[in-house]
């Protein structure tokens, strides 16, 4: 089997002045594959995604092992953590309203990721921006590059930034909600794009998410959270087979096309699941 | 106490000289009593703007908007209230974060001079399934699904026979989408609501509504019944693009 891309052993996360931890023992391991997280909110997802980048200031972090590549994340400074964060390791957030700069030209922001990285002239880092935006699936790029973020579209936005994240062609990609505050015609274009890009390029993807048709069609790997706690790990094709009751109960509450108009089954939350496994 | 509701060439422009925009050219559709109308579209198709105006909160529209056959401008504002009461996209947002569950709940109760009110609001409150005791509660001791309940609540307690639904489960997790849906359900089955849903999931439309219409730039492309969905059915290009897309989600593998 070859090298995998991240290895996290009994991640524990408690936010500054929490009693109770936010993450509570996951482990698991990455290769180049499309990896899912899912829960409801509060469940940790977005957690684990921020504590592998070290965007989380205040939260104590500790593991018996968090290797990314050859480093060891919780070891690196600051300084050091620079290099990785959008050059190796990148995050595609959730709504791309907040998540550009509004007062900057689109390709600008798109072009700082290179300029930052690499030693290169403008007019490279803007060539580099433009390749990208097309590779997005932007039609004239030319005239994007120079708007600025209310002047595009949500699933535009969204892809302005997936070329951002992969501009400097990183090794992981995590991507916390990327399509929820999309239409769902919009959607699916936005997630072929990423997941075509993903391919092509070798990356690894870790996709957090609570939809589940989503993870199911864009994942190859499914881990399921519960109060901070990784209570599954499914292939997502295995999705319908799942064993863990809040897994089934997950799916089960799903309304579906077609589906009868039973009422929908409600999750009967367990005490049990709670508890970590010896 | 079920109501029909009636909208024919509804139209709306926000703003004034070059700068105006048309955002309903002009809406029209019925319905039934009883029944419950789902409305589709991407974002900013006007699908919100439509239960504004039928809600009167936004009232700088033309055309004529029915309910009962009685026109819903001229109803005076206590009639109104006690015929139609809307829910929220974000139960987060739509709660005042200082107010307790009571006063959220008494507020109407006493603006239209109910008695019984410790009544009425135990009834309101057992009705969405919550414990009596949350009466006491403020918005931040509630979860989402909670607080989405007592949203539903505040809506209930004044008996109306109209609900206008605005995405009311979609900043909820599945889980708790689940409890709400049945919770709607239950409730129209129970008192006979009509409800009018706005909605960006083609199986929540599935799940509850008998019609629905699509929206596209304000205009209502098509009026299709739930059957349509699960085939594809739709004729306007939009509307099987939109169709088409959400089936192609739920189900590729």
């Amino acid at each position: 089997m070859e090298k995998p891309i991240l290895e996290v052993d009994n991640l524990r996360i408690r936010y500054g002045g929490a009693s109770a931890e936010a993450v509570r023992g996951v482990s698991f391991t990455l290769g180049r594959e499309r990896l899912g997280i899912v829960g409801e909110s509060g469940s940790g997802k977005s957690t684990v995604g921020r504590a592998l980048l070290r965007l989380l200031p205040g939260a104590t972090i500790t593991a018996d092992k968090l290797r990314f590549g050859e480093l060891d994340l919780l070891t690196l400074s600051e300084k050091e953590m620079l290099k990785v964060r959008g050059r190796r390791m990148s995050m595609i957030l959730q709504d791309p309203k907040f998540s550009l700069n509004p007062i900057r030209r689109v390709g600008d922001q798109v072009a700082e990721t290179y300029l930052r990285h690499f030693r290169c002239s403008k007019a490279e880092a803007r060539d580099k921006a433009l390749a990208m935006l097309e590779a997005v699936k932007i039609r004239d790029p030319e005239r994007v590059y120079d708007q600025y973020p209310h002047e595009i579209s949500g699933g535009m936005g969204q892809r302005v930034m997936i070329a951002m994240m992969l501009l400097a062609d990183p090794d992981l990609v995590i991507a916390d909600e990327p399509t929820s505050a999309l239409d769902v015609t919009v959607r699916l274009q936005v997630l072929n794009i990423l997941d075509g890009l993903v391919r092509d390029r070798g990356i690894g993807l870790i996709m957090i998410s609570h939809d589940l048709n989503l993870v199911r069609n864009f994942c190859d790997r499914v881990l399921i959270m519960y109060a901070g706690r990784v209570v599954e790990t499914l292939a997502a094709r295995d999705l319908d087979r799942a064993e863990h009751p809040y897994t089934r109960g997950l799916l089960a509450a799903q309304p579906r096309i077609g589906g009868g108009r039973a009422p929908l089954a409600v999750l009967d939350r367990q005490l049990e699941w709670l508890e970590e496994k010896a | 106490m079920s109501v029909s509701v009636e909208t024919r060439d509804v139209s709306i422009t926000f703003g004034a000289g070059p700068a105006a925009v048309r955002v309903l050219p002009s809406v029209s559709f019925s319905v039934g009593p009883g029944e419950c109308f789902g409305l589709v579209g991407e974002s900013g198709s006007g699908k919100s703007t439509v239960l504004r105006c039928i809600s009167m909160l936004t009232d700088i529209w033309t055309g004529d908007i029915l309910i009962d056959g009685k026109p819903v401008r001229e109803m005076p504002l206590i009639e109104r209230c006690r015929t139609l009461q809307m829910v929220f996209q974000d139960p987060y947002g739509s709660l005042h974060p200082r107010q307790s569950v009571r006063t959220v709940l008494s507020e109407p109760l006493a603006i239209h001079r109910l008695g019984d009110r410790e009544e009425r609001m135990r009834k309101a409150i057992t009705d969405v399934g919550l414990p009596v005791s949350f009466l006491d509660r403020f918005p931040h001791q509630l979860s989402g699904g909670q607080r989405q309940r007592v949203a539903i609540a505040r809506a209930l307690i004044l008996e109306p026979s109209l609900l206008l639904l605005d995405e009311p489960t979609s900043a909820l997790d599945v889980s708790v989408q689940a409890e709400i849906l049945n919770l709607l359900q239950r409730l129209r089955e129970e008192r006979g609501f009509t409800y009018i849903m706005v909605t960006h999931d083609l199986a929540v439309v599935d799940h509850m509504c008998d019609r629905f219409a699509v929206m596209l730039h304000g205009e209502i492309t098509e009026v299709l019944p739930r059957e349509a969905i699960p085939a594809n059915g739709a004729t306007h290009p939009y509307a099987r693009e939109l169709i088409g897309a959400s089936l192609e989600y739920e189900s590729a593998h």
